[in-house]
């Protein structure tokens, strides 16, 4: 905090440290008076602070209790599970995209000499339609709302006479979204890397296949690891659209426990803060992993690769995605 | 693939519902994230708690759970939210003045949610002022207001051009949710429609709602990323 207030404000003085108590104070005040007028006032008329309501949730003599906790252990082992078989997929699809599009690239530039004219042009041909096909797929997917892929995953693979448990549909359209932007994100950390990298890679022998899975990829790892645990925490939260195709997740769950015993503010307090706690647990773990990454880079006294511009635009979209 | 043709005026009014939300939601947003941001970066610590506190909540809450809070919990406190029922602004939406609330409680979830986002974007912006710019300005005389005016916020915005954008993209992704939420007649809630209930062949209807989606948020991302080249070699 310091640190970025300092950017626009100069070390308070003595008569500045006092302005700035006084107006603490007051704003406290107001802060406190505004709580209770705008929220505590109306909930409290509504008799929204009953423990009729708060109880099933809270008071664990009460009947419900039990019975509403397992249903809500019940959601987030959904939720967890949908979670993480869609962020593996999402890393494993992502990551052979990403190389994908890396090897097509470079195929693209390379001219096919010494081969029969007619087979290079069509070589050539053939690596710049995957290439412009690739990017076009990157494109749409990116640019589809995840809750759109689920839905027609849902919707879609029905009608092909795929059916499968409705976990499936929520992984693969989570996948479908996911790691297109994992993709986005891992090849971006490739191309920003020095191009000594690879030029040092291949100057010693490597394949280009070797060059990227040796040199390239676990460098990129590196420097998106911050962006990579941010799109976990999408992921974590897109688990959430589930409740479209009816599957059993946390805000589904909730959605049944309020049909029997109609306290919607309370149970979605609750699920909320369970999100929250989740999702900021992983953000913290993010910024910590950055903060390491950045302190290593220091001590190791090696020039740093830096974390391309791109970064934090993704970071942004990442975060920003539901 | 005849029902894109049969039916382009659903399609297009699909559209043109989930363009005005997103228009409406993301002048909200702006507003609101820019007032969390002031908070965040002001130096009295209770309001900077309070913008903290904001962005949390909202940032790590998935949309679902607000626009669920949206929809069934101000229904519970007694609202219609009627107070977005702006004279002008609901004859230039429709929807804002209908006796459904729905849309307004989409709207309200959307700006809340999106909000959060903003502020990130243009705290991270002023944030990359390097600090020796400020200081040289307090040294020269200059003022607060002056010197947010004259020297910070010119390059601020700089920086936080193309992660607003990002934001904007997703946000407009994101308001495919509200056709999930009452919201009647918006381009996802059209798919449902149609091939739930008309009975058309699922494939057009997706590529047809798909477009629509895609019309939106590709050619902005593609602005951005020109936008971002093109920062990228000023710097």
């Amino acid at each position: 905090m310091s640190q970025q207030t300092s950017v626009l404000y100069d070390v308070p003085g003595p008569r500045q440290r006092r302005i700035t108590l006084i107006s603490s104070v007051v704003a406290t005040v107001l802060l406190a008076v505004g709580a209770y007028f705008l929220i505590y006032r109306p909930l409290d008329d509504k008799g929204q602070f009953s423990m009729e309501l708060w109880g099933p949730l809270v008071d664990p003599s009460n009947e419900n209790f039990s019975q509403v906790w397992d249903r809500i252990g019940l959601g987030l082992k959904n939720t967890l599970t949908a979670a993480a078989l869609a962020i593996v997929a999402s890393l494993v699809v992502g990551t052979l995209l990403a190389v994908l599009r890396i090897q097509l690239k470079s195929l693209t530039r390379r001219r096919f000499t010494g081969m029969a004219t007619p087979v290079a042009y069509l070589l050539r041909g053939l690596s710049v339609t995957l290439s412009a096909v690739t990017r076009v797929c990157v494109e749409v997917f990116r640019g589809l709302p995840v809750v759109l892929t689920i839905f027609f995953v849902a919707r879609g693979f029905p009608e092909f006479g795929i059916s499968f448990d409705t976990l499936w549909y929520l992984v693969i359209g989570l996948t479908v979204y996911n790691s297109v932007v994992i993709a986005e994100i891992l090849r971006s950390g490739m191309e920003g890397l020095p191009g000594g990298q690879a030029e040092a890679a291949a100057a010693i022998g490597l394949s280009p296949a070797q060059t990227t899975r040796m040199i390239l990829l676990p460098q990129a790892f590196r420097i998106m690891l911050p962006a990579l645990i941010s799109q976990l925490v999408v992921v974590l939260k897109d688990t959430s659209l589930g409740f479209i195709i009816s599957y059993e997740e946390t805000l589904n769950i909730g959605k049944q426990i309020i049909g029997v015993l109609d306290n919607p503010i309370q149970v979605y307090v609750v699920i909320a803060a369970l999100f929250i706690l989740a999702n900021y647990s992983l953000s913290k773990l993010a910024q910590f992993v950055q903060r390491r990454l950045s302190r290593g880079r220091k001590s190791a006294g090696t020039p740093a690769p830096q974390a391309p511009p791109t970064v934090l635009a993704s970071q942004a979209e990442g975060t920003g995605g539901n | 693939m005849s029902v894109l043709i049969d039916k382009f005026d659903v399609f297009a009014g699909g559209f043109w519902l989930t363009l005005q939300i997103c228009v409406l939601a993301a002048i909200g947003a702006l507003i609101l994230g820019a007032v969390v941001a002031v908070l965040r970066i002001s130096p009295v610590p209770p309001l900077r708690a309070v913008g903290t506190a904001y962005v949390n909540v909202f940032r790590n809450m998935p949309l679902t759970v607000v626009m669920f809070f949206a929809a069934f919990g101000l229904p519970a406190l007694g609202s219609n939210a009627d107070f977005l029922r702006v004279p002008v602004l609901d004859s230039l939406f429709s929807r804002l003045g209908t006796d459904l609330p729905y849309f307004r409680f989409a709207l309200i979830a959307l700006v809340l949610y999106t909000a959060a986002f903003v502020c990130e974007a243009l705290r991270s912006g002023v944030n990359a002022v390097p600090p020796g710019q400020a200081e040289a300005a307090r040294s020269l005389g200059l003022t607060f207001g002056q010197n947010l005016r004259h020297v910070v916020l010119p390059q601020s915005w700089k920086a936080s051009v193309v992660p607003l954008g990002s934001v904007i993209i997703a946000m407009i992704k994101n308001s495919a949710l509200i056709g999930f939420f009452g919201v009647v007649g918006d381009l996802s809630q059209t798919a449902d429609q149609l091939t739930s209930a008309e009975g058309y062949a699922f494939i057009p209807v997706a590529i047809g709602i798909s477009i629509g989606y895609l019309i939106m948020t590709v050619p902005l991302g593609a602005l951005l990323d020109r936008l971002e080249k093109r920062q990228a070699v000023a710097r």
